[in-house]
C-alpha cells in the first residue's frame, strides 16, 4: 500500500513549511493522494473523485505559492463530506435521490477552504442525508473502518473520519447534528470538533436538523483541527443563524487561532493545564458504558490531572432525556427539510406515475433509503395535529432544560466537561443495522451537546481490549459557547503528552 | 326565515419590494418563466432564507396605519404541504406570533362610516404558478409547466374579524384596504396581476342567533365585482341549502366568474394538516422600537385624516371627501387644484375632479397619474369659470380640448382660439333678447298668460342665438326684466 506524500509530514504546519520552501509541490501531493485513494477504493471512503478538478486546484495552489500569494492552507489535501454542495464534484448526500446532482454553487465552507488554498480530493461517503451512526445508511455502501474492516466507521461522517484515519487526506470536513463528527472520529481514531452552533455557515450544507446541524473539521490532531476550523469559521450573511459576534468578538477567521495562541503563550511549562477545571459528569459513566472504553477514559482523565488540570465531579441530570428530545426535534426538522426532494425540479423522478401526487410519492419512495424514510415518518408524526404539543413542544422544553444543565455546570463548577463520545468501540458491520433504536441509544453522550448548541471535540485516547484491540476509543471534551480555542488547546496539550493520535492502522 | 350573512376577509397584498422576501431575485411581474428564480427560490439543496428587511418595514408601516400592535418579536413558521409550484414543499409564513396584531380599518360605505377590526397581518412568501393551459412539453406533447418567478414574492396576509354583514360591506372594506395599502406605497394594488387577492369566509345564521354558522372559504377572487358576486352567490347557496334542510360543509371553494358560481375545491376531510412549526432557519423577527420610530417618521397622512382635513380646509362634503381619498394620487390631484383656487372654492374643485376628470379617466381607462390635464391647468380653467370668462357648460368643451392637447392644453388659449369667451355685456345680451322676443311673440304671449315653462324655452332660444356663450345668469335677469 503506497502512503501518500503528505503523510510524511507531522501535520499541516509542517507541510505548509515544506510547501513554502518548495520542497514539495501541491501537484505532487495531490497526485500521490489521488493514487492512494484509488489504491484504497475498497475502503469506500470517497464517493466522487475527479482528478482533473483536484489537479487544477493543486496547480492553482502551486501558482499562488510561487507568487507569494498563498493562503494558509495552500496545497493541503482535504476532502469534503458529501453533504456540502460543490460545483464540479457531484453532491449526493449518499442518497439515490441525488445520484446525478451537481450544484451550481459551492457551500460557504467549501468556498472558504478553497480560498485558503486547500486542495479538495473529492467527496466523502456518509450516512444518507447524514442520518445514521455507522455509515451503513449510505446508498453507495458503507465506509469501512481503516483499523478493522469488520468494524463500522461510525457516522454519519464516516467517510470523513476513515479518509483521515487511512491517511488519504490530511483533514476533512464533516457535519455534526447529534454526534456525526465526534462519533466517527472516535471510532476511527482521529480528532474532530463540532464548533458552537452558529459559528460556521450552514449555507450549502444539505440540511438534516437545521437547529442542530453544524459543520466542523476532522484531522489527525487538535493542532490540525485548528488549522482547518479557523479559516472555515466566520459570519456568513447567507445563513441567518450564523452569528456576527461571539461574546463581543467578531465571528471571523483568526478568532479561534488568537484564542488558542493566547492560551498557549500563558501555559506554564511543567503543568500546562494548571488551573483548568475538568468536569466529569457521573451520568456519562453509568451502566451503559463499556468497561474497555471506561478504562481508556480513566487513563486519559488521569493524564489530564498530571498535566495540571483539576478533576471536578459534576452532574448533568437530563442526559438520558436528550435521546427522545433529539429524535423528536431532529426528525421533525428533517421531515420538512427533505420535502424539497420531490422529483419535480431536480433529483430522482420515478419512471412511471399516474399523477403529480403519485409522482412525488413514488420518487421519494424510490429515492430515499429506509432510515431516511423512517425519520421523515417519525418527524411527520410528531408535528401532526394533536401530537405537536406532546412531542415537539415537550422536546423543546427538554432542550431548554438540557441547555440549563450545562450552564449550571460550565463556568461555575468547571471550564470543560470530559467524558466518552460513544458507549462502546466500533461495532461490527451489520450488528445493529436491524435495530434502529439500539443505534439511537448509542448516541447518548453526543446528542445533548447539539441540543444545547455547545462546542465539543473528540480526541483519540486508547483502544479497546482483546478482540477490540484495533478499535479506537475517543475522549469527548465539551466547552462553553465559543470556547473552541480552549477545547483545541486542551486537546493539543494532551496530544503533546500522548501518542494515541499518532497511531496508524497499518503500523499498529 | 330571516338570515344574516357573516363575512370575514383574508387579503393577500404583495409587498412592493424590489427583491423577494427571502432571496435577492427580482419581483418584477411579467418576465419570461423562471428567469427570476434563484437557487434559493428553486429550493436547491443547501440554500437558506435571509429575510428582506424591506418587507418587514412595509409590514410595520401597515401596522402603524391601522393602529395595530407591531409585535416586538414575531416568529416565522413552516407551513408544510406538497405542491409542485411550492419548491420547498413548505411555505415560510407566520403562524402563532404574527408581526401585526389587532388594528382597525374605518371607511365610508355610502354615507355611513364603518369600522372593522383586523385580527392580524402576517408576512409570508408567495408560491409559484403552475401552467396547464397551452403548455407543451419539449416534444410538443401536452404537459404542465411551473413558473417560479413569483415564488418568494413577499405577501402581507391581512385577516379581518368576521364582522361584515353584506357583500356590499365586504366590498367597501376590501376597497378601503386596497386604498390604504396603495396609499402607503406598500403594494401596487394591481388585481389583474394578482398583487391584491381576496379570500372570503362566508357563513349565514338566522338573524338573532349568537353562534356563527359553518363557514366556507372562497379563494382568490381577483376583482371587487367578482368579490361581491361570489359572496352573494355563496350566501344564497348556503341559505337555500339550509332552507332545504341541508347542512353547510366547511370547505374551500373557488369562484368561477364565467358561470358566476362558487365550486368546491376541497373539503375539511381532505384538508391539509400543515404541521406548522417555527422555521429553524430564521431566528425570531425582532423589531426594535427605534425601527418603528423611523418608519413612523416617514408615514404619509392617512386617507381618513386627509379626508377630514379636506372637509375642514376646502369646505367639501364628507361624501366628496370619501370619494376623493379613493387613492392618494387622486387626493393629491384634488388638493393641488383646490389649493390654487381662492378660499371657499373647494366645492367646484371637488365637483370637477369627481365628474369631468373622473369620467374622462374612466372613458380612457387611465389612472389619475396619467391624466393629460394637470392639476395646475385644471385650476386655471376653474378660475376662468369663477371670474366669468367662460360658462360652466362651455368649460366642459374647453376641458375636452385641453385633454386632447389642443393649444398646448392651456385654458386661456383654448377659450381664445375657439371663441368660447362668455358674453357678459348686458347691452349685447339685451339685443339678443329683443331679437328672440320679436321672433317668438307666441311664446312670449304664453308666458305672459301665466305659463312659467315658456320662460325656459325663451332662455334656450337666447342661448342658442348666443351659441351658448351668453352668461346664463345675466340672460335670466334681463329676460325677466324685459318680460315684465
Amino acid at each position: 500500500m503506497t502512503r501518500p506524500l503528505h503523510s510524511e509530514f507531522d501535520g499541516i504546519a509542517a507541510l505548509r513549511q515544506a510547501l513554502a520552501q518548495r520542497q514539495v509541490s501541491a501537484r505532487e501531493l495531490a497526485g500521490s493522494a489521488l493514487d492512494a485513494i484509488a489504491g484504497q477504493a475498497g475502503l469506500n471512503a470517497f464517493l466522487h473523485v475527479a482528478p482533473e478538478l483536484t489537479l487544477a486546484q493543486a496547480d492553482a495552489a502551486d501558482q499562488a505559492l510561487a507568487g507569494g500569494q498563498a493562503g494558509p492552507l495552500a496545497g493541503v489535501p482535504i476532502g469534503h463530506k458529501d453533504v456540502f454542495v460543490t460545483t464540479g464534484w457531484r453532491t449526493t448526500a449518499a442518497s439515490r435521490m441525488l445520484e446525478h446532482y451537481v450544484s451550481p454553487f459551492d457551500a460557504t465552507v467549501v468556498e472558504r477552504l478553497r480560498a485558503a488554498g486547500a486542495v479538495s480530493l473529492g467527496k466523502l461517503n456518509c450516512d444518507e442525508f447524514a442520518m445514521g451512526s455507522s455509515n451503513e445508511n449510505s446508498a453507495y455502501g458503507p465506509t469501512l473502518n481503516p483499523w478493522d474492516p469488520q468494524a463500522v466507521a461510525g457516522g454519519s461522517s464516516g467517510g470523513s473520519a476513515a479518509a483521515v484515519a487511512a491517511g488519504l487526506v490530511l483533514a476533512s470536513t464533516g457535519t455534526d447534528t447529534g454526534g456525526s463528527i465526534r462519533q466517527p472520529a472516535a471510532l476511527c481514531g482521529v480528532s474532530g470538533i463540532k464548533p458552537t452552533y452558529g459559528t460556521v455557515s450552514r449555507y450549502g450544507m444539505i440540511a438534516y436538523g437545521s437547529s442542530l446541524d453544524q459543520a466542523g473539521p476532522m484531522a489527525r490532531s487538535a493542532a490540525d483541527l485548528l488549522e482547518i476550523l479557523d479559516p472555515m469559521s466566520g459570519f456568513d450573511p447567507r445563513d441567518s443563524t450564523c452569528v456576527e459576534s461571539c461574546h463581543g468578538q467578531a465571528n471571523q477567521p483568526g478568532r479561534i487561532r488568537a484564542g488558542f495562541n493566547a492560551l498557549a503563550e500563558t501555559q506554564p511549562d511543567s503543568q500546562p493545564l494548571a488551573g483548568l477545571r475538568i468536569g466529569v459528569p457521573g451520568e456519562f459513566f453509568g451502566v451503559g458504558l463499556a468497561a474497555e472504553v471506561r478504562a481508556a477514559l480513566d487513563a486519559a482523565l488521569l493524564q489530564f490531572e498530571q498535566l495540571g488540570a483539576r478533576r471536578v465531579e459534576v452532574s448533568l441530570p437530563r442526559t438520558e432525556l436528550s435521546i427522545p428530545a433529539y429524535y423528536v426535534i431532529a426528525t421533525a426538522e428533517a421531515s420538512s427539510n427533505l420535502s424539497r426532494f420531490d422529483g419535480v425540479r431536480y433529483g430522482h423522478r420515478a419512471a412511471e406515475y399516474t399523477d403529480i401526487a403519485d409522482m412525488t410519492a413514488r420518487s421519494r419512495a424510490e429515492g430515499f433509503g429506509a432510515e431516511v424514510q423512517r425519520r421523515i415518518l417519525t418527524g411527520t408524526y410528531v408535528l401532526s395535529h394533536g401530537y405537536y404539543d406532546a412531542y415537539y413542544l415537550q422536546a423543546q422544553r427538554i432542550r431548554r432544560l438540557i441547555a440549563q444543565d450545562f450552564q449550571g455546570v460550565l463556568g461555575s463548577q468547571c471550564d470543560l466537561i470530559a467524558g466518552p463520545v460513544a458507549p462502546t468501540v466500533a461495532w461490527n458491520l451489520g450488528e445493529k443495522s436491524g435495530d434502529p433504536v439500539a443505534m439511537y441509544l448509542a448516541d447518548i453522550y453526543t446528542l445533548a451537546i447539539n441540543l444545547a448548541g455547545l462546542p465539543a471535540m473528540s480526541v483519540p485516547c486508547g483502544f479497546g481490549q482483546g478482540q477490540h484491540a484495533r478499535r479506537p476509543v475517543g475522549l469527548q471534551l465539551i466547552g462553553n459557547y465559543f470556547d473552541e480555542a480552549r477545547l483545541l488547546h486542551t486537546g493539543h496539550v494532551y496530544q503533546q503528552a500522548t501518542d494515541w493520535h499518532l497511531r496508524r492502522p497499518e503500523q499498529h | 326565515m330571516n338570515w344574516e350573512i357573516v363575512i370575514g376577509l383574508e387579503i393577500h397584498a404583495q409587498l412592493s419590494t424590489a427583491s423577494k422576501i427571502f432571496s435577492g431575485s427580482s419581483t418584477a411581474f411579467g418576465s419570461d418563466p423562471n428567469t427570476q428564480a434563484s437557487a434559493i427560490d428553486m429550493a436547491l439543496p443547501g440554500t437558506l432564507p435571509v429575510l428582506n428587511r424591506g418587507a418587514v418595514e412595509r409590514a410595520i408601516r401597515f401596522g402603524l396605519a391601522v393602529g395595530a400592535t407591531v409585535a416586538p418579536v414575531s416568529v416565522f413558521a413552516r407551513k408544510n404541504y406538497f405542491y409542485p409550484d411550492l419548491p420547498k414543499n413548505y411555505q415560510i409564513s407566520q403562524f402563532e406570533i404574527p408581526v401585526v396584531q389587532g388594528g382597525t380599518l374605518t371607511f365610508w360605505m355610502g354615507e355611513t362610516e364603518k369600522t372593522i377590526n383586523i385580527t392580524r397581518a402576517h408576512l409570508e412568501e408567495d408560491a409559484g404558478k403552475s401552467l396547464h393551459d397551452d403548455f407543451t412539453g419539449p416534444h410538443g406533447e401536452p404537459a404542465s409547466g411551473i413558473d417560479l418567478n413569483r415564488t418568494g414574492t413577499p405577501l402581507l396576509e391581512i385577516v379581518s374579524e368576521p364582522e361584515m354583514r353584506s357583500a356590499e360591506e365586504a366590498v367597501a372594506y376590501a376597497r378601503a384596504m386596497h386604498t390604504l395599502v396603495t396609499w402607503l406605497g406598500i403594494c401596487d394594488g394591481n388585481m389583474q396581476e394578482g398583487s391584491f387577492r381576496v379570500d372570503a369566509n362566508v357563513s349565514v345564521r338566522p338573524r338573532g342567533q349568537a353562534e356563527f354558522g359553518t363557514r366556507t372559504e372562497t379563494k382568490n377572487v381577483n376583482s371587487f365585482r367578482f368579490l361581491e358576486r361570489a359572496i352573494q352567490y355563496e350566501a344564497r347557496r348556503q341559505i337555500e341549502l339550509l332552507e332545504d334542510g341541508g347542512t353547510v360543509v366547511q370547505e374551500t371553494r373557488l369562484y368561477d366568474p364565467d358561470r358566476d358560481e362558487t365550486r368546491s375545491m376541497r373539503s375539511k376531510e381532505d384538508a391539509h394538516d400543515y404541521r406548522y412549526f417555527p422555521d429553524p432557519d430564521l431566528p425570531p423577527l425582532v423589531i426594535d422600537p427605534s425601527w418603528i420610530d423611523v418608519v413612523r417618521a416617514d408615514m404619509p397622512e392617512l386617507p381618513r385624516a386627509r379626508g377630514e382635513r379636506f372637509v375642514a380646509d376646502y369646505g367639501i362634503t364628507d361624501y366628496d371627501a370619501s370619494q376623493i381619498i379613493a387613492s392618494r394620487a387622486l387626493a393629491d390631484y384634488f388638493e393641488d387644484v383646490a389649493r390654487t383656487l381662492p378660499a371657499g372654492q373647494g366645492k367646484i374643485a371637488a365637483n370637477w375632479v369627481m365628474s369631468e376628470v373622473s369620467a374622462a379617466l374612466n372613458r380612457h381607462e387611465i389612472d389619475i397619474t396619467a391624466c393629460p390635464v394637470s392639476a395646475a391647468a385644471l385650476a386655471k380653467l376653474l378660475a376662468r369659470i369663477q371670474d366669468g370668462t367662460v360658462s360652466n357648460k362651455l368649460a366642459r368643451d374647453v376641458f375636452a380640448a385641453m385633454w386632447a392637447g389642443e393649444h398646448g392644453g392651456d385654458a386661456d388659449a383654448v377659450i381664445e382660439a375657439k371663441g368660447l369667451k362668455q358674453i357678459s355685456d348686458s347691452g349685447a345680451i339685451g339685443a339678443l333678447i329683443d331679437d328672440v322676443m320679436a321672433a317668438h311673440a307666441g311664446i312670449v304671449a304664453e308666458y305672459r298668460a301665466g305659463k312659467e315653462k315658456a320662460f325656459n324655452s325663451l332662455v334656450g332660444q337666447v342661448m342658442k342665438a348666443a351659441r351658448g356663450k351668453a352668461n346664463p345668469q345675466q340672460v335670466n335677469e334681463l329676460l325677466r326684466q324685459k318680460l315684465q
